[in-house]
């Protein structure tokens, strides 16, 4: 077991910050679903079950510690989505954020993409930091002047103002989605994005919401020979006409655009055959992929099943090129997972900056970290317990076996309401955000 | 093949713990996830498997202990020149297990036994809605052996990923979300049906399905075209009054899970009054069969 880092074994992670209530009384409003670093890792974005989203800004580095990196704090709160009704259905449609995606910076303004189950919005956060004074007809507190008074005439100027940081919706994407959203991801060529559902894949121009063209459809002529379902989709890092989408029977597909208007058919399918050993009531369930990302280099994808992390050789479908067992202790339990609905959770997984280490979560709190070149792996917890400022984390075990050592976790203490499903990556450096139900934990490198 | 694992992975509990999750998931905010139940289903699928196959080598070996007795009893009685030669094979055999052979009922060597005695197994049986069985032991089995009084027509239509079964016994109802088009598949006959009139059975069984299409209006794409749905509606409320007939009511109303995840169960239940009892019918009819089905099991 390597030590508690990733990258190379030297590597150590500390506590930094923790938000989020301290109570243990969760409400459901508050639980983070999805997390997000922007492309340059100065804003970190969350969503929430509320339909809010929460923007953390990275402080520069001072100059007085310099073996800390800048700390992460509230930038933006908005409220992104509400609860809609859909009437012709009857059906309720929830606020939950599903997805948030950063779309590159152009300007000096920050975009991102925020989906619930049916609806997609952008949305321009930006800053202002000055104010115009100086109006012939208005006051200052904005009341009209009455035009007889005005006697003279002046240019108004633009003076400082307290840093005011507004969030605009600027496009909503609505009604192109009967099934439930799982993914969007923003193209490479930073004009066009898509979106899936259980079924389908649209594909959408930014600029454009009244239309948007439907490149995948696997719904079957008749639902009843339904088998499976779009679970996740991703484009291609650096070529804008592939992308993959994962499906809840195991294998991932990668379309071309190129080829044809509807990719339906595939250009490859990554599969790996099922080990008939392993053969269960509820091999269906956890060889369901529950999220796909491609690396950085573009070279290689990571897919998450309920048990595993694989790494896939773009060039290699037919198995993948390493494997990595999350929590292979959970496979006698599948059953008790089943009753309590915890089989279900989809966790996502994220790759570091340079490819070569790669993160997701479990239960308990805990989260792994897989070093591809060192082949370690290590298991660490986000607790309130741990968080002093600086604290270094400690490596944690589960015990399989019959004789629990010291400090090891016996199968049976782990707490399953505690889940960590989404977990990001700081783009550039080593500093991680991890989710965990209503507490979000930033941990850094440590810094010598 | 699958395999139990840990202590208490019973086919019959999971089969009701799935039921309830879809029964469930019916009341979840945000609509029915089709993702999930999806996965339930399989879930039910496979346990279904596991208890019919245990369902029937039950029944076997009571069939067989049954026939063994009988026969037993009949060689006391009759002038042994007057058997057939079917019933000369089964008094062999049961002369056999008379005298002391062992019967070892669970031994899936005896279903080669079957193949004699499967007579048996047909004469007593009904046609009921189960499949060859999918995984490896299809080898083991006699292909259209058949299992009677079997509470599984709820269960039945969980298998809608064989595409082999062609022997249902079901009518389901398909809402299609997008087009807003309703689609009755008539598969075989009906369960009770089987039980009386064998014949029909027989006859049915010839024709794997047919289908009727009810159209809503003309091609409705866009959810937002209220007004072809509420036509559409009305055209279905006196499409579903020529199956008021009572044969269709009970098990035919029991709608096929996947239609029912894709079109959202509130959505079925329609708020016009005329509609409601219908749908409400149907509802409750279902949800019947999923409660008797929990409660047999």
């Amino acid at each position: 077991m390597m030590g508690a880092g990733g990258g190379n074994s030297d590597v150590q992670w500390c506590f930094s910050q923790v938000k989020g209530a301290i109570d243990d009384d969760v409400a459901e409003a508050d639980i983070i679903s999805t997390v997000e670093f922007n492309h340059s890792g100065e804003l970190l974005a969350t969503g929430d079950k509320g339909g809010r989203v929460v923007i953390f800004q990275q402080e520069p580095e001072s100059k007085d510690q310099p073996q800390c990196r800048g700390e992460y704090n509230v930038y933006s709160t908005f409220q992104s989505h509400e609860p809609e009704f859909d009437y012709l259905k009857s059906l309720e449609i929830e606020e939950k954020i599903n997805k948030i995606r950063w779309l590159p910076q152009k300007n000096a303004a920050q975009f991102l993409l925020s989906t619930n189950d049916k609806t997609i919005k952008l949305w321009k956060i930006s800053e202002r930091d000055k104010r115009p004074e100086g109006y012939n007809l208005k006051e200052e507190d904005g009341r009209y002047r009455d035009p007889n008074t005005v006697t003279t005439l002046r240019v108004p100027v633009f003076r400082p103002m307290d840093l005011m940081v507004e969030a605009s919706p600027r496009r909503v994407f609505a009604n192109a989605h009967t099934y439930h959203i799982n993914s969007i991801s923003v193209n490479s060529d930073c004009e066009t994005y898509l979106s899936a559902d259980d079924l389908r894949i649209n594909l959408w121009h930014l600029e454009i919401t009244d239309r948007s063209f439907n490149i995948v459809d696997i719904k079957p002529a008749n639902m009843e020979e339904l088998t499976e379902v779009i679970t996740a989709a991703e484009f291609h890092p650096n070529q804008c006409n592939t992308f993959v989408y994962s499906s809840s029977k195991g294998t991932i597909r990668l379309c071309d655009m190129r080829a044809s208007a509807l990719c339906d058919k595939h250009a490859k399918m990554f599969e790996e055959p099922e080990d008939p050993n392993n053969r269960s009531f509820f091999s269906e369930i956890i060889s369901s992929i529950s999220d796909v990302k491609f690396s950085h280099s573009g070279r290689y994808m990571m897919t998450r099943d309920y048990l595993s992390v694989k790494i896939w050789d773009l060039n290699m479908e037919t198995r993948p090129v390493e494997t990595y067992q999350v929590h292979e202790y959970l496979r006698s339990k599948l059953c008790s997972l089943y009753e309590n609905d915890c089989i279900f959770d989809k966790f996502e997984c994220c790759w570091n900056g340079n490819d070569s280490v790669v993160m997701t979560g479990s239960y308990n709190n805990f989260f792994r970290m897989f070093d591809r070149g060192y082949r370690q792996d290590v298991t660490l917890e986000a607790s309130r317990e741990n968080s002093k400022p600086r604290s270094v984390l400690k490596p944690r075990k589960v015990s399989t076996g019959g004789k629990r050592k010291k400090d090891e976790i016996s199968v049976d203490s782990l707490d399953f309401n505690k889940k960590i499903l989404h977990t990001a990556w700081h783009p550039l450096d080593n500093i991680i955000a991890v989710a965990t139900t209503n507490n979000l934990y930033i941990f850094q490198e440590k810094l010598n | 093949m699958i395999t139990t694992m840990e202590c208490a992975v019973d086919a019959q509990s999971l089969i009701s713990i799935s039921l309830m999750k879809i029964h469930n998931s019916r009341t979840q905010r945000g609509g029915i996830k089709l993702h999930k139940n999806l996965l339930v289903s399989y879930v039910l699928r496979n346990a279904r498997q596991v208890y019919i196959k245990e369902k029937y080598a039950e029944i076997y070996r009571m069939q067989q202990y049954e026939e063994v007795m009988t026969v037993c009893n009949e060689i006391q009685e009759l002038n042994p020149l007057d058997l057939d030669a079917e019933d000369a094979d089964n008094e062999e055999q049961a002369r056999a297990a008379c005298c002391g052979e062992e019967m070892s009922l669970c031994d899936p060597a005896c279903h080669k036994g079957a193949a004699q005695s499967a007579a048996h197994v047909r004469t007593a049986s009904t046609l009921l809605g189960c499949s060859p069985f999918e995984d490896g032991s299809k080898a083991a089995e006699p292909s259209d052996y058949r299992s009677c009084c079997m509470e599984a027509s709820p269960v039945s239509h969980f298998d809608q990923f064989s595409a082999d079964n062609n022997r249902h016994c079901n009518k389901t109802t398909v809402l299609d979300l997008d087009t807003h088009v309703v689609t009755t598949v008539e598969n075989g006959y009906l369960h009770q049906d089987c039980c009386c009139n064998p014949p029909q059975c027989g006859q049915e069984a010839q024709s794997p399905g047919k289908k009727r299409k009810v159209e809503f209006g003309c091609c409705i794409s866009d959810m937002e075209e209220i007004s072809d749905f509420t036509a559409a509606r009305k055209r279905a409320k006196r499409e579903d009054c020529s199956y008021s007939n009572p044969d269709y009511t009970d098990t035919s109303n029991i709608s096929n899970l996947i239609s029912i995840f894709g079109s959202g169960f509130s959505g079925l239940l329609s708020r016009q009054a005329d509609l409601e009892q219908i749908c409400s019918k149907q509802a409750l009819a279902s949800l019947g069969a999923w409660t008797r089905a929990i409660v047999a099991f």
